[in-house]
């Protein structure tokens, strides 16, 4: 199992306020490692490091190393749009542009460059393929986004995700705004995107973690508790806090 | 259908437990073959395989808690796994029991049996057959073989009685005889427990398919 983000002694600053102490984890290859812990632990806080969304607003503060394949993304002078389109981002509520299913997908395509209209066709085509939303939306590709249910528009998004080939996807909490049976859709489909992508996960559904995870870690109050296998997380954790939150003894 | 990966691993899950149940099988079946043929070694080789009944008994339950860790199975899916955590605890005593059976096969050792075996092979193929159709009753969810198979019980309870009485009756005759007539009724009541230990499983197919608790056949032992 190959090492993707490495992340060594991560500390994080809004301003003056430290949001994350000394974080390091691994996150390996193609497999879905999920973050989970209570409100304001500073999960969503790391997730956002991976992509350095951060850097969106000011006064923002990094101190340590997230290695992505062996490669400092804290380094000065790299280049965000190309981190952004290999470390991609689905967020918790559905976010699809006030455009049609088809541009949805092709707008990132055709902002990355993508100009021959028969491989943006087929790029869309095998990213909604991918999203296992293709048999539902196949016939209704020129429809408004915005028409689409819930967990359809969560699909979709994975897909524009996916349509710009990424090598890891990080996901905010993408499920909680979904019904159960739309969120199952997802989970399978997790299963299905750690075959070509990695996959990190912020939740605060704690049994969404333990169902499609390899890999667990609990944060509280901006550190990481425990960081091991899902399984070891879920039946035998080492350490009290985690056995105390994830049993819900406190959180 | 969703969660696919969840139902995939129910599927091996069930896969691990007939692997386990034939293990089991092959167990009392070679156990008896050895005891009716006087093969010492191969009663020695069935008690040393009786560790991998074991071992396979545990690699089930880890599993069984794994997936209630992480999956939080609910109704049916929940039952499958209460039900498959009941039948390894049957399936590993079954194992014990044949391993009970080579056992007494090395105790007689080089002396002869006290009397030819006929009916107890008869008794031991049919607490197999008990066993193989209750597995094959677990897999395909029929509950109405389970509910049959229970109903057995009394046939191999009946092959005791026999056994057990021709076995007293020998040692009235021939007290010289008792401790080796001994040594075959503990080989019979061993496969007697086999029987209600199948019909424990077939109560835990039942309660799969149905979500009811019920006694099926109390034996009469």
């Amino acid at each position: 199992m190959k090492d993707k983000f490495t992340i060594k002694d991560l500390n994080f600053w809004y301003g003056e306020k430290q949001a994350l102490k000394n974080i390091s984890l691994v996150a390996k290859d193609r497999k879905v490692t999920a973050l989970i812990g209570p409100s304001g632990c500073g999960k969503t806080t790391f997730l956002r490091c991976l992509n350095r969304m951060h850097d969106l607003y000011p006064g923002n503060r990094y101190k340590g190393e997230i290695l992505l394949d062996g490669r400092n993304i804290l380094d000065k002078g790299l280049d965000l749009i190309k981190l952004r389109s290999k470390v991609g981002m689905v967020f918790q509520k559905p976010t699809p542009f006030p455009m049609s299913i088809y541009e949805n997908i092709a707008f990132g395509l055709k902002l990355m460059g993508v100009k021959s209209k028969s491989e943006i066709s087929g790029r869309v085509e095998k990213a909604l393929k991918d999203s296992a939303l293709w048999e539902e939306i196949k016939n209704r590709l020129n429809e408004p986004a915005l028409s689409l249910s819930g967990g359809q528009q969560q699909r979709l998004c994975i897909a524009r995700a996916v349509a710009v080939e990424p090598e890891v996807i990080l996901m905010d909490e993408p499920c909680s705004a979904l019904d159960p049976v739309a969120t199952a859709k997802i989970e399978d489909l997790m299963t299905v995107l750690k075959q070509s992508y990695t996959v990190i996960i912020v939740t605060h559904n704690m049994q969404q973690a333990a169902r499609v995870s390899e890999f667990t870690g609990f944060f509280m109050l901006g550190e990481v508790v425990e960081f091991d296998t899902t399984e070891r997380i879920f039946t035998a954790p080492s350490n009290k806090l985690t056995e105390d939150y994830i049993t819900g003894r406190f959180g | 259908m969703t969660r696919e990966a969840y139902h995939r691993a129910i599927k091996e899950l069930e896969g691990d437990l007939e692997q386990m149940a034939a293990m089991a099988d092959t167990a009392i079946k070679g156990a008896m073959e050895a005891l009716v043929a006087r093969d010492i070694e191969r009663s020695r080789q069935i008690v040393r395989n009786d560790i991998e009944v074991n071992r396979k008994r545990f690699e089930i339950e880890e599993k069984c808690i794994r997936l209630i860790a992480t999956q939080q199975p609910m109704a049916v899916d929940l039952r499958i796994l209460a039900a498959v955590i009941n039948i390894i605890t049957d399936l590993e005593r079954i194992g014990d029991h044949a391993e009970g059976i080579a056992k007494i096969s090395v105790s007689i050792g080089n002396e002869p049996l006290v009397k030819p075996l006929v009916d107890m092979p008869k008794m031991a193929a049919k607490a197999t057959s008990m066993l193989e159709r209750c597995m094959k009753a677990f897999i395909e969810r029929d509950i109405e073989t389970a509910r049959n198979i229970c109903n057995e019980d009394d046939e191999v309870d009946a092959y005791y009685d026999k056994i057990y009485s021709e076995l007293v009756h020998l040692m009235i005759e021939k007290p010289t005889l008792i401790k080796e007539a001994t040594y075959l009724i503990w080989a019979a009541h061993n496969i007697e427990r086999i029987a209600d230990r199948v019909t424990n499983i077939a109560e835990r197919v039942v309660y799969m398919v149905t979500g009811k608790m019920e006694e099926m056949n109390v034996s009469k032992y």
